[in-house]
């Protein structure tokens, strides 16, 4: 029999460990632990009292369990909190960053090093709970971009931080926003000035390392009056037998005339084949479409992660501004993805798109959940929702809930779901063709995700397209 | 060029093909005919290698470039790109992929396994034009989804182009004249007819002898429960078109 049972999955290839000594705090959360996590960034009095009155009502909060599935409980107190590469002082300049560090991101495809550094792209690179390194510094604090670790920004530019943090994810937002709120360890920082658009693309590497080790990053992104930046995030984990929390919160503002770009790909690990160990990716993204004529656009891929609930969502205040939302989430083996957004038009002539692509296999469960909510000043709102779903075989599971709240009248809103299955009759005719399965899928994966491709920056796309096709080889047959 | 031997094929325990012998020479083309669900189809996937039949005897032996290769050997994109086409019956839908990019994507993994160069996008659609005005293919086709929603008629012509870009050595044709008008099955029966070379050969299934005005073959087989039960030349399909298979089938049963 002429199969494809050849196609195995292949290891996940980020999987592997590495070796640094650490600086880390001891397993529990209490309100030592946040001072000290505090007291090691050397954040300022705001910082710290932050953090100490979210954990105080984060102590009275439930752990939430609304979504389609359950998963093992976790136990707060049995995870670490900070873990860091030991170090001197924070590396000034990329020599003096641990070569093992540079290594590690070397391979996994994220140039830091001076000789191998992407031209078009300025990266912050995150291991376990803080920055390693961030690169082309010079030239963007030419334009007046202002781009590092946001540990590095609470210090250096706490005016900004004080604004905005916390205005767009209110810090009691849900539980795992207020937990991230409590005791957030690194991630970026982002102010593009009025009228910049940013020379580059940024973009952040997020790297779990260490084993029973949350990571809680937090990342803010302000674009001034008339700005542009496009930034990209991407995240690998080694492989571990355990379960390892995620629960980052990222913040967008774009002021009047603003536009800000977010491109994820997301390949956390996922667990084996039968389901043991992986991420739990509990993730508040969110977006404020402060003025008038602001735009925000989400895009994601979302590959790995053995559970994922992320809702990145705009809230449009600004009149005639927009927010849109364009995703794939691919589940595999026993993977369950939870995704969507939230589209909240209060300004008048707000507009938002949406298009959603899950594809899912084996015995995987691939939730759309979205909510597109029309206030009732919300004059002539617009909202277009697209969600498509892609069974590969028949024991996974794909699900589709569009809420809407509509309080305006003069809303126009559309609506489009399709649900199609890969099968082995349109692998044979394309293999008939002279084109391998593997081929065949890439460009049926291709062909159904195309319109989120191709919002991505071209060589994520082209990344984006090889990772689906990793994690779906052996599924179809 | 193409020898099968003795080939016995079942699917999930049922046999549906039962012994088939049939050697196609370089320059030849053959004519399959004969009653529904006698195997036909099962016949041309088989070559094509089709995963859900299981061959329980026999072999097929391809024999290219002076060089014997054993089919059942490779997997079906390999005998594709060895130059083995299937014409299917039904051709299948592919959502969200259109026809160039499909075509392009095929024509280039050929090459490259051919170890010649690919061709770059734009060099590739003039060549892909070439191949439809001379299928007398209108452009609208080129951007549409790969057979989504096509007509019958433009399903069979597709494949048609197929054939004609991806330019096969052994052709299996699956009933591309049903379910054509007069008009359009002058053009597939003429663009056949282009196709056909000294160095390839095609294997026209069919339930009518009206192609044959366009594509002249060699040989006609019957196939009836699986065999071949009678060959002969192109007055065969003439007289089984006017008597039907009620004599061949008796005769061969005796
Ligand atoms: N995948 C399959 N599963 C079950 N039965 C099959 C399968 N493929 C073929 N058959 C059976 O095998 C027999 C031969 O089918 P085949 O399609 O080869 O006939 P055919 O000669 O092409 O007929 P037609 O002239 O109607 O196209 C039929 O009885 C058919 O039902
Ligand atoms: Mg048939």
């Amino acid at each position: 029999m002429v199969g494809n049972e050849q196609f195995l999955s292949k290891d996940y290839k980020y999987g592997f460990t590495t070796n640094i000594e650490v600086d880390e705090l001891p397993k529990g959360l209490n309100e030592d632990i946040i001072k000290a996590i505090s007291k090691k960034k050397g954040e300022p009095e705001f910082m710290l009292n932050f953090r100490l009155s979210v954990f105080e009502k984060w102590k009275t909060m439930a752990e939430p369990h609304w979504a389609d599935f359950d998963y093992n409980p976790i136990d707060y107190q049995n995870l670490k909190y900070y873990s860091a590469p030991k170090k001197k002082d924070g590396p000034k300049s990329m020599d003096e960053v641990d070569p093992e560090l540079l290594d590690t991101f070397e391979k996994l495809g994220v140039p830091i090093h001076e000789r191998a550094r992407l031209a078009g792209v300025a990266i912050d690179a995150v291991f376990d709970s803080v920055s390693v390194a961030t690169t082309h510094q010079e030239l963007l604090s030419k334009h007046g971009v202002i781009f590092c670790p946001i540990s590095e920004a609470v210090k250096k530019h706490p005016e900004l931080v004080q604004k905005y943090l916390g205005t767009v994810v209110p810090p009691t937002d849900n539980f795992f926003a207020s937990l991230n709120s409590a005791v957030f360890s690194d991630g970026s920082f982002v102010y593009i000035p009025k009228n910049v658009r940013c020379p580059m693309d940024l973009s952040t590497y997020f790297r779990i390392n260490a084993s029973e080790t949350g990571q809680f990053e937090r990342t803010l992104i302000i674009a001034d009056e008339g700005s542009y930046v496009s930034y990209i995030e991407g995240c690998t984990a080694p492989m571990r037998d355990e379960n390892q929390l995620h629960a980052a919160v990222v913040e967008l503002i774009a002021l009047k005339d603003a536009e800000i770009k977010y491109s994820t790909v997301q390949n956390w690990y996922a667990g084996d084949k039968n389901g043991v160990g992986g991420i739990y990716n509990f993730v508040t993204k969110r977006g404020k479409c402060a003025g008038s004529g602001a735009k925000i656009s989400w895009t994601q891929v979302e590959a790995g992660s053995a559970l994922t609930w992320k809702y990145p969502s705009v809230i449009l205040q600004g009149d005639n501004s927009i927010g849109e939302f364009y995703s794939v989430a691919l589940t595999n083996n026993y993977m369950k993805a939870d995704t969507g957004t939230k589209m909240i038009h209060i300004g008048k002539n707000t507009r938002s798109r949406i298009i959603s692509k899950g594809i899912s296999a084996e015995y995987s469960t691939n939730t759309y959940r979205g909510l597109v909510r029309i206030a009732p000043s919300a004059e002539n709102a617009r909202n277009y929702s697209q969600c498509d779903s892609l069974l590969v075989g028949d024991k996974c599971s794909a699900n589709t809930f569009p809420y809407l709240e509509v309080k305006n009248s003069s809303a126009t809103l559309e609506h489009e779901a399709t649900t199609s299955k890969i099968s082995t009759d349109q692998i044979f005719y394309l293999n008939s063709r002279g084109l391998s399965t593997e081929s065949a899928i890439s460009l049926l994966i291709n062909g159904f995700c195309k319109e989120v491709f191709k919002e991505l920056p071209l060589e994520f796309s082209v990344e984006a397209v090889r990772l689906l096709e990793m994690r779906l080889e052996g599924s179809i047959g | 060029m193409l020898t099968i031997k003795d080939i016995s094929a079942s699917v999930d325990g049922k046999e549906i093909l039962k012994g088939i012998n049939l050697t196609i020479k370089a320059g030849e083309v053959h004519v399959i005919m004969g009653p529904n669900g006698s195997g036909k189809s099962t016949l041309s996937k088989v070559v094509a290698g089709h995963p859900d039949y299981q061959i329980t005897n026999g072999e097929i032996v391809y024999d290219i470039n002076f060089k014997k290769k054993n089919l059942l050997d490779m997997e079906p994109d390999v005998r594709a790109k060895e130059g083995i086409f299937m014409g299917f019956q039904y051709p299948v839908e592919i959502p969200s992929v259109s026809n160039e990019e499909f075509l392009r994507a095929a024509f280039n993994e050929i090459c490259k396994y051919q170890g010649v160069e690919d061709m770059d996008p734009l060099d590739f659609q003039d060549f892909l034009k070439e191949k439809m005005d001379f299928l007398g293919m209108g452009e609208k086709f080129i951007n549409r989804e790969l057979n989504v929603g096509f007509s019958g008629g433009e399903k069979k012509r597709n494949e048609i182009l197929q054939m004609a870009v991806l330019s096969p050595k052994i052709s299996f044709l699956d009933e591309t004249d049903s379910g054509l008008d007069v008009d359009a099955l002058r053009v597939v029966g003429e663009g056949i007819n282009k196709l056909k070379r000294r160095d390839n050969a095609i294997i026209l299934i069919t339930h009518y002898h009206r192609l044959l005005d366009y594509v002249k073959p060699d040989f006609v087989h019957v196939m009836y429960d699986g065999k071949i039960v009678k060959t002969g030349e192109e007055s065969l399909a003439y007289d089984i078109e006017k008597n039907g298979y009620d004599s061949i089938i008796k005769e061969s049963q005796n």
